[in-house]
């Protein structure tokens, strides 16, 4: 799950390495910092595990007054 | 003893509170009975006429700051008290807590300068009435108290911040000139709609003795105590 700031909300901490990144040399325009939770979980339907996923951002990993989420299933489940 | 005189304040202890003891002193200094009152219980104790969630760093602020301590079992009961109408104060991580379980309005973040910030603050009491202000007179006025945060900036989008200015639930803001964090419209505190939660990240229970640099906090805490002595 890929928890970041909404667009338009003020994120201090992508404004930094924004600026680290330039003072480096790098041409940036804009840096966001966002969180990567990743989760094993027990069941194998997927329907069931995004149902779980989606819960587990709205009550918990995501304030939504300032943050978005994504979902992402990998390519591979290991067995 | 709590009773009449002194009302039973109930401080809400999670992992990681750290200003918990502070904040049972000053309301016991305010004239309150105080006690601390740890995260897994279920209920808060009998007779209780207010709760204070004090500052800390409740569960190492993992993840965002009170988002994990909004869980607590003793939540369940802070929540049945303030919707029954009884007061809750949240100070700085307690003011985090209060807003990540939908208690009070908008969000704390990171201070914009990125950095720890403690120290004092001038402070504008808005006009009107609340319990926790009621020392300060209807008139509003000024404080002096100490903030120290990492987290303090206070966000609403625009529309949350109209509606709460129109209802005048922005009890306090930094001066003008003050801002120490980057919080939208200045604000340091909000109360809910019916005014019986309130939240604020400056620390008035650092500020209640002249011999550590004022007693300006004894107005927020003693309005609270006055308050929690009449619902008593």
């Amino acid at each position: 799950m890929l928890v970041r700031p909404k667009p338009g909300i003020l994120d201090p901490q992508g404004q930094a390495v924004e600026s680290s990144l330039r003072h480096l040399g790098f041409a940036v325009e804009g840096a966001r910092v966002g969180r990567l939770v990743d989760v094993e979980l027990t069941t194998d339907d997927p329907v069931e595990a995004r149902a779980a996923l989606e819960r587990m951002c709205e009550q918990l990993l995501a304030n939504p007054l300032i943050e978005g989420y994504e979902i992402e299933f990998p390519e591979h489940t290991s067995p | 003893m709590s009773g009449p005189d002194r009302p039973l304040v109930a401080v809400v202890v999670f992992p990681g509170s750290n200003d918990d003891r502070d904040a049972q002193q000053a309301l016991e200094l305010l004239g309150a009975s105080a006690v601390r009152v740890w995260h897994e219980e279920q209920q808060l104790p009998p007779a209780t006429a207010a709760v204070v969630l004090p500052g800390g760093f409740s569960f190492g602020d993992y993840l965002r700051c009170g988002a994990i301590a909004r869980f607590s079992p003793v939540m369940s009961a802070v929540r049945a008290f303030a919707a029954d109408g009884g007061l809750v104060l949240g100070i700085c991580n307690g003011f985090q807590v209060l807003t990540e379980a939908g208690l009070l309005p908008g969000v704390l973040r990171p201070n914009r300068s990125l950095t720890f910030i403690c120290r004092e603050t001038q402070l504008t009491v808005a006009p009107g009435e609340s319990p926790f202000t009621t020392r300060c007179g209807s008139g509003g006025g000024t404080l002096t108290i100490p903030v120290k945060n990492g987290e303090g900036c206070w966000y609403a989008d625009d529309e949350l911040l109209a509606e709460l200015e129109a209802a005048g639930r922005i009890l306090l803001r930094y001066a003008p000139g003050e801002n120490p964090n980057g919080s939208v419209a200045d604000v340091a505190g909000v109360a809910n709609a019916d005014r019986n939660v309130f939240g604020l990240m400056p620390h008035p229970e650092h500020a209640v003795d002249p011999l550590l640099g004022g007693t300006d906090g004894a107005a927020i805490l003693g309005s609270l105590v006055d308050a929690a002595r009449a619902a008593a």
